[in-house]
């Protein structure tokens, strides 16, 4: 286990390194990074002062390694614009987004689990079909147009919610929903999947035979082992989940993380949306060791690679 | 490949022709693409400051609004239809361009093996360990917006999908015995892949191929929404999902209509993905 643990954590950051050296040459697609940052009325002087300041008139390897060396130190650089630490600025968004995120897990989970079970167990049953349906809809509804026909019907025709911003937990309720739609989609895909796969096994028929009733064979013998894809997948739905928050948090006014991103990029100030990027790339990184290790401690019968 | 004969697929039943619609639906929305100066009523970026956000229906001096006018009293009809080209031609040029360069890239990382291999693929698991909206967000914000740029964005971020399956199929490919006699008779490694290897794995990657295809219109869109994508006044349908966002309250159809229209062809192009899988793929059945 310790072996498999270093051997992962290793390429983990392995692959953080990649993420880190893809955003730096990102950043100079177009050659000079210092105009990314100036506002569009700069003159000359000041490009050439700011280039200076920032060092981006430095050798390439000088400035990938100073890059590395901000990185290593927490260091995300300052807004040009704000003239606040981009650390700051993400530290005072990054719990909203979390809210949204956890809320619209909550509605994935919640919706998607039961829905996967629908499917698996009463395959042929109208309510399956109708939730087939209803699952195929989701994944192809842009979260844009549906949190907007919810602004439309909840707010503006029922009056039952609020439409956008802050406040109480009703303001989150239209966010959650329209970003865990989506997910929920796949959610409903593996727990199906994963309940079929189980379904088909020796001791289902087993327990069958036995007697052992539908109900009871769900809860004691199917669900602790089909849970073991689901949870794999929570963990990397949560990444996109976070990516998928820009969007949504744009329609609705919500003040996260992605919205300041949007903000940023209308207000030339990259550092801030470099952030939001690396951030969202490590955490991705991390979910996705988390939920190779979640893997290895639920299933134990699953010998990992590298694992003595 | 010979593991649907191998592995027969008992036949279906025939099934009517009203189950060809998401196929029925593509076709339209691509006629009506291709057809789009002619079909629209009117030039979608024609404004009358008079007959501003009109519901559908409306009359206004020479205008007659079928679907409803935007904030500047554009035909809504017309820029729905113009949108679809923005859409499709999106969509196609990344769907291309990123299926290109990712399935040489997996074919050669497959073949060549040794260092080639472990290059490629490290690549592949970096990009696909940055969630690609935020990537093609700080691509855009570097390159700036604009329908080639987008285009170039999503070919970049999303090449590494074709990469990972045309790796995997080519692994198993190139150790059939006639691709290794054809590579021991002296063909180079070009003409292996492209005669041999490519026909066999042409299958799994055109799945993959569909199936990114609908996710490419959402991410235009999702773009032009944020306002990186297609600039104004280009109809995109994102875009006008952006503009129609602020006047929800007040005309409702400036907002559903184009996302409508996006959400019928992506379920379409979905539900056409699924049944190409289904055909090709005999494990998913």
């Amino acid at each position: 286990m310790p072996g498999f643990l270093l051997r992962r954590l290793g390429q983990a950051l392995v692959t953080i390194l990649g993420v880190v050296t893809l955003i730096f040459f990102v950043q100079r697609l177009t050659g000079d990074p210092t105009y990314l940052l100036v506002p569009e009325t700069a003159t000359q002087a000041d490009i050439a002062a700011l280039r200076h300041q920032l060092g981006f008139d430095r050798p390439l390897p000088v400035q990938y390694l100073d890059f590395l060396g901000e990185l290593a130190r927490f260091d995300l650089g300052q807004s040009v614009v704000q003239r606040v630490p981009v650390t700051t600025i993400i530290a005072s968004r990054l719990p909203y987004t979390l809210m949204l995120a956890a809320g619209a897990l909550i509605v994935a989970c919640g919706i998607g689990v039961p829905i996967g079970i629908l499917l698996a167990i009463f395959r042929n049953s109208p309510a399956a079909k109708a939730a087939a349906g209803f699952v195929l809809a989701a994944q192809s509804m842009p979260t844009f147009w549906s949190g907007i026909l919810m602004i439309l019907v909840f707010s503006v025709l029922l009056g039952w919610l609020p439409p956008s911003s802050t406040g109480d937990l009703s303001n989150l309720v239209m966010p959650s929903f329209a970003l865990g739609l989506l997910s929920m989609a796949t959610f409903a895909r593996i727990t199906r999947s994963a309940l079929l796969d189980e379904l088909s096994k020796d001791y289902v028929r087993t327990a069958r035979s036995r007697g052992v009733r539908s109900g009871r064979l769900l809860i004691r013998h199917l669900a602790r082992n089909a849970s073991i894809p689901v949870i794999t997948v929570a963990a990397l739905e949560i990444s996109n989940l976070l990516a998928g928050a820009v969007i949504v948090e744009t329609v609705f006014a919500w003040p996260g993380l992605g919205q300041v991103t949007v903000q940023a990029i209308l207000a030339r100030d990259f550092m801030i949306v470099q952030g939001v990027v690396l951030l969202g790339a490590f955490v991705t990184v991390l979910l996705n060791l988390l939920s190779d290790l979640l893997y290895s401690l639920v299933d134990p019968r699953i010998v990992l690679e590298g694992a003595r | 490949m010979s593991v649907a004969a191998a592995n027969p697929v008992p036949r279906r039943k025939s099934r009517g022709l009203w189950r060809w619609w998401p196929v029925g639906i593509i076709a339209l929305v691509v006629l009506v693409a291709i057809f789009a100066p002619w079909l629209a009523p009117y030039d979608p970026n024609q404004q009358n400051l008079l007959g501003r956000l009109k519901p559908p229906g409306t009359v206004s001096r020479s205008f007659h609004y079928w679907l409803g006018s935007d904030e500047l009293g554009r035909d809504l009809l017309s820029r729905v239809i113009h949108g679809a080209r923005i859409s499709l031609i999106v969509a196609f040029a990344s769907v291309i361009l990123s299926g290109v360069v990712g399935t040489t890239l997996g074919m050669i990382a497959g073949y060549r093996r040794g260092w080639v291999e472990i290059a490629v693929m490290r690549i592949v698991d970096v990009f696909l360990s940055i969630p690609a909206i935020l990537l093609a967000i700080i691509t855009v914000a570097v390159l700036g917006p604009g329908i080639v740029n987008v285009i170039m964005v999503l070919a970049l971020t999303r090449w590494p999908r074709y990469a990972r399956i045309a790796y995997s199929q080519t692994l198993s490919v190139a150790n059939m015995p006639y691709v290794r006699l054809s590579a021991l008779m002296g063909a180079g490694a070009p003409r292996v892949l492209f005669r041999h290897v490519l026909p066999n794995i042409v299958g799994a990657v055109s799945v993959v191929a569909t199936l990114e295809f609908g996710l490419m219109i959402l991410f235009e869109a999702g773009l032009s929404f944020l306002g990186l994508g297609v600039q104004p006044p280009t109809a995109s349908w994102g875009a006008m999902l952006s503009t129609g966002r602020n006047y929800v309250a007040t005309a409702w159809w400036v907002a559903t209509l184009p996302g409508a229209c996006l959400f019928v062809l992506v379920l379409a192009v979905n539900l056409t993905g699924d049944a190409v899988r289904d055909r090709l793929d005999p494990r998913h059945r």
